[in-house]
Parts: C-alpha cells; structure tokens; sequence
C-alpha cells in the first residue's frame, strides 16, 4: 500500500483524486436527476411537469441581474479561495534538470494523456498515438448530427436516450477515465502492471509471448503472404460485422430508430462505433489470449 | 455631516455620471440597464431562463472552466516576466521563481493547479452538456465548437508542462511527441512514412519541435504556442461559444 500512497500523493496526481470524486459525483447527480424524471413520465406527467416537477410556480425566465450576476461572482470567489489553499498546501512540482541522457522509468505523459498513452500497449503508435485521437475528436464532434433523437433536449433521462447514454458512458467513463487512471495508478516500472500492494520494482521481468492472430487461430506464420491475407480479411471484416447484421433484420430496418437515421447516418455511426469497440476487442485479445497483432504488413501491423 | 446629501452631490456630478451611465436605484429599469449599459455585464442577456441558475443543471463548469481561464491569463502573464524562454535560462528562472520572488511559489502554483483543475472543468462541462442532451437542435454548432476548445485546452496544458524544462516536463513532452513520429505519410516511422523521403530530420515531429530533440528550439516553440498562439484561438473560440449561447436561445431547457 505505501507505493500506491505514493503515487496518489504525488502533486501532479492530485488533480487525478478530484477529477474521480468528481465524476463519481456527477454520474450519480444525472442519475439521480434522470431516474426523477424517467418516474415522473411514467406517472403520465408532461415533460415540463416532470422536470419542473418542484418548483411549480417559478417564473420561467429571471433577471441576470442580480440573480446571474451575484451566482457568477459567488463562484469565483469560492473557485479562488479553492485554488489559493490547494497552491498554500501543495507545492507545484519540479525535478531535476531536463537531462535527454537520463530517462526516467516509467516515463509517462502528462495525467491527461494517459489514457492514450495505456492505448499503445494494445496499439502500434501510429493508431494509439495518431488514429485514435483524431478519430475522438471527430466522434465526438460528429455526436449531434448522428444522435438525431430529438427527445432529451435539455433534460436528464435515461428512458429517453438509452442508446446515446450508454454509448457515451462506456467511452467516457471505462474506455477514457478508467485509461486514465490504470495508466496513473497501476502502470510502473517498463510499462507493466502494478497492483496497488506491490512494491515498483524496477527489474521486474514478465515473459510474456505474445503471437498474432493468424497463428494463433490458424497456425499460419503471419508474416508470411497467407498471414498477411487472413489479418487482411479479419480488419476488413470487423467493420462490416459491427455494421451490417442489423441492417438484415427486417424488423430494425423498419424500426423508428432506424427509419429517423437513414442509411448514410446509420453507417457513419456505425462505422465510428466499430472503432470504438475495437479497442476492448484488441484489449480482451491481448490480456487473455496473448495476441500482439491482428494484421502484419511489411508497412505498418495492426 | 448629511450622508445622504453627501451621496446626491456625487452621483449628480459631472464626472460620476460620465462613468455610470444610469442610476443605482433598485427597480427593473436599472436591473436592465446594469446589464445593458456595461461591457461585460453585456455578454449576458437581460433576462435568461431560469434553467441557467440551477448548478444541478449546469454543474457550473462552463463558467468555472471560462473564471479558470481568466486566472491562468493573469498568473501567466505575471509569470511571463521572470521566465526566459532558452535552454539557459529557463529551469533557473523557474527555481528563482521558487525561492527568490515574493510570492513567487504561490504564483507558480496557483498557475498549475489551475491548469489542471481547467482540464478537469472542461472534461466534466462536455459531461453535463452530453446528459442534459443539450447539444441538440439549435446547439449542434455550439458543441462542435466546443470540442474544438477542448482540445485547444489540453494542447494548452501539454505546451505548458515543457517550460519547467526539468525532468517531469522533458519527459512527459518527449513521450507525447514521439507519437508524431509514428504519423502515417509525415512522419518517418509512421506507415508509408519513408515512401515520402521522411526523416528525423524533415517529419512532422521535427516541425513540432524545430528539431529533432527536445531541445532549445523545441522550448521556444512551445512557449510562443502557450503564451501567445493558442491563448488567442482559444480566446477567439471561448467569443463564439458565447455568442452561439446566446444566439441559439441561452441554456438549454426542456421545451
Ligand atoms: C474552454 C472551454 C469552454 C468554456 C470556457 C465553455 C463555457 C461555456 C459556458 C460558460 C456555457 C454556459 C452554460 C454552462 O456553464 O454550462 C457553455 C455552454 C455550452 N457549452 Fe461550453 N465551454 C467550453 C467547452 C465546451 C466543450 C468541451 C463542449 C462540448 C464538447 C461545450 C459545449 C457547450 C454547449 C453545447 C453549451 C450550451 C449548453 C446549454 O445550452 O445548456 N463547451 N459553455
């Protein structure tokens, strides 16, 4: 326990602890919020009554002065008063001079960037380091024009939304916050695993053989012209696995949900949740049954 | 001696109302010019839904994530004048910050925890802006806008984290800028990377660094995109964000 101690108290770490409590907080809020609400509807409420449901009455628009005005000036006195105990407590840290010769082990990124960082040892860099930041950046920018439900505007639901919710939650919460954090707290010396308890011995050794998918599944060498058509065809068809088995059903292509999308919406998403779903499929793949790589070319290896 | 008297003779004067344009009278005339007749009060409307008020409904986090914004303009320009960005200067500034500045640690500290508790703000305020569905019709410009200041802000915080020029700075901006290496078609051990004549000496990672070390050059790079680059586009960006708050009917409500 004394090295995770450590770790936690580290000053550049503490911002991790309160970014935690935080988003503990605020999940079980919208949770809370959203449950309220989800009982209200189903009680036959309107909208409005089920979110206004306390405050009937209020009127619907205030005044920004004072009612804004005396909130924003409340919070930034609270945020500085916040910001000057946490810099009187703790001290910004600094180590020795910046030395290319001396490489710390581990070396890790900034905190925010770990979760990134966590990606490459399931990932070549080119996909955890470039591919998949960029392809956040787009999903995330592209989530109001694919999640077109035009319900939950401005409200907490769950009941509403179920797909969209989830969906976020499982990339927010596991694949971003809890990257994070294994990257923080348990990865140390050579990048490998730390439980809490153990001691970040830096000549710790694991063998680990790693095989890539086409030996594995078809004992065929995969740098070899075979292994590299098998990697190939299982790339190529992960997409269209992810994508188009829903589309043969009958009953979903006349579903609401799918009528409301349309084709070329339905396969943009669908293709941005594949790649979000790829990486804990590479990850199960990896920490369970050793594979390194799924596609080896004489360029790049997925 | 009459205060009241006292206090009509002043706020009659020639020079007080040059300033204040209206009088301080408690009704709904002057709530409405306060907001109105003052240029920063006027990046509010008059009048907001009462939604804007409620933090279970906001969390706050834009505005903390703006206020934290505005602390770190203000520490970082104070910093700005004991820090010289060059290899020879620059981890000496930083201990005499430390130890010779009045209030030099103080000022250093609040400078980096509000660094970190902005990426934080910012993290949780696309949180609240995805549960309360507010990115939905009219707001889907607002959120894309959004996410560009998001990573405009943790570009921000990477840049910063060199300038100590220690260990933990040199180290965590090498480990973030080999990544560029790997780059497909610009960077030299990236995917076709060497198809296109890369090299250590002509990729992507060396027009970040302006060089192929971390090193004087890189430490340049990095201070003019964090104190002078990206403050602007940020700053241009946060101007947007509000406008479009504003434009596309202020804080999200149920309808
Ligand atoms: C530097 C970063 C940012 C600043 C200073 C900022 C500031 C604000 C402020 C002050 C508001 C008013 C309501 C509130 O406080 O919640 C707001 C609303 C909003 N923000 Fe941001 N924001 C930032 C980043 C983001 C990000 C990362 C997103 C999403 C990815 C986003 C999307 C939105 C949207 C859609 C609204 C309208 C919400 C509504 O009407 O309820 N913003 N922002």
């Amino acid at each position: 326990m004394h090295q995770f101690w450590e770790i936690i108290s580290k000053a550049d770490n503490v911002p991790i602890v309160i970014m935690l409590v935080l988003v503990c907080f605020f999940t079980w809020l919208s949770f809370r919020e959203a449950l309220k609400y989800d009982r209200a509807r189903a009680e036959g409420k309107t909208v409005k009554q089920a979110v206004y449901a306390e405050e009937a009455g209020f009127p619907e628009r205030v005044a920004v002065w004072p009612h804004l005005v005396r909130q924003e000036f409340l919070v930034a006195i609270g945020v500085t008063i916040f910001l000057m105990l946490w810099s009187i407590a703790l001290d910004a840290p600094l180590e020795e001079l910046a030395n290319p010769n001396v490489t710390p082990n581990p070396s890790k990124a900034p905190w925010y960037f770990l979760g990134l960082q966590e990606l490459l040892v399931y990932f070549d860099p080119w996909i955890a380091g470039v591919m998949l930041p960029n392809v956040i950046v787009v999903g995330l920018m592209a989530i109001p024009y694919i999640d077109i439900n035009p319900k939950g505007s401005g409200y907490y639901t769950l009941r509403e939304r179920p797909l969209a919710i989830s969906i976020f939650l499982f990339g927010f919460l596991f694949l971003w916050v809890l990257m994070v954090c294994i990257g923080t707290f348990a990865r140390g010396p050579g990048w490998l695993w730390f439980w809490p308890w153990q001691h970040w011995d830096v000549h710790r050794v694991v063998a680990e053989t790693n095989i890539d998918f086409s030996d594995k599944f078809f004992g065929v060498d995969s740098a070899s012209p075979m292994g590299f058509w098998i990697g190939l065809a299982a790339v190529a068809l992960w997409f269209p696995a992810v994508m188009f088995p829903p589309l043969l059903l009958p009953s979903f292509r006349r579903s609401e949900f799918f009528q409301r999308l349309g084709i070329v919406r339905y396969l943009v998403f669908a293709s941005l949740l594949a790649t979000m779903l790829a990486t804990p499929v590479k990850m199960i793949l990896r920490i369970f049954l050793h594979v390194k790589y799924i596609w080896v070319t004489e360029w790049f290896n997925v | 001696m009459d205060v009241d008297a006292l206090k009509k003779e002043v706020t009659t004067s020639q020079l007080w109302r040059s300033v204040m344009r209206h009088d301080l009278e408690d009704n709904p005339r002057t709530r409405v010019l306060k907001v109105m007749s003052n240029l920063f009060m006027h990046l509010h409307p008059v009048r907001i839904p009462r939604f804007g008020l409620y933090l279970k409904h906001t969390w706050c986090m834009g505005g903390i994530t703006f206020f934290l914004f505005l602390v770190l303009t203000v520490t970082g320009t104070l910093l700005m004048f004991y820090y010289h960005p060059v290899k020879e200067a620059a981890y000496a500034d930083i201990k005499y910050l430390e130890f010779d500045v009045p209030f030099g640690m103080l000022l250093r500290n609040m400078h980096r925890w509000a660094a970190h508790a902005m990426v934080i703000s910012v993290w949780l305020h696309m949180y609240r802006v995805f549960m309360t569905g507010s990115y939905k019709p009219p707001r889907e410009f607002n959120w894309v806008v959004g996410v560009l200041l998001l990573t405009l802000t943790m570009l921000l915080s990477f840049t910063g984290y060199l300038l100590t020029d220690d260990q933990l700075g040199f180290w965590a901006v090498t480990v973030g800028t080999n990544m560029a290496r790997a780059t497909p078609l610009l960077g030299h051990e990236g995917p076709f990377g060497d198809k296109l004549g890369m090299t250590p000496y002509n990729d992507i990672r060396f027009a970040m660094l302006g060089g192929s070390q971390v090193a004087g050059n890189a430490l340049l790079r990095a201070y003019i995109w964090h104190c002078i680059a990206l403050p602007l586009i940020v700053a241009v960006f946060i101007s947007i964000h509000f406008w479009r708050v504003r434009k596309d009917g202020g804080i999200s409500a149920p309808q």
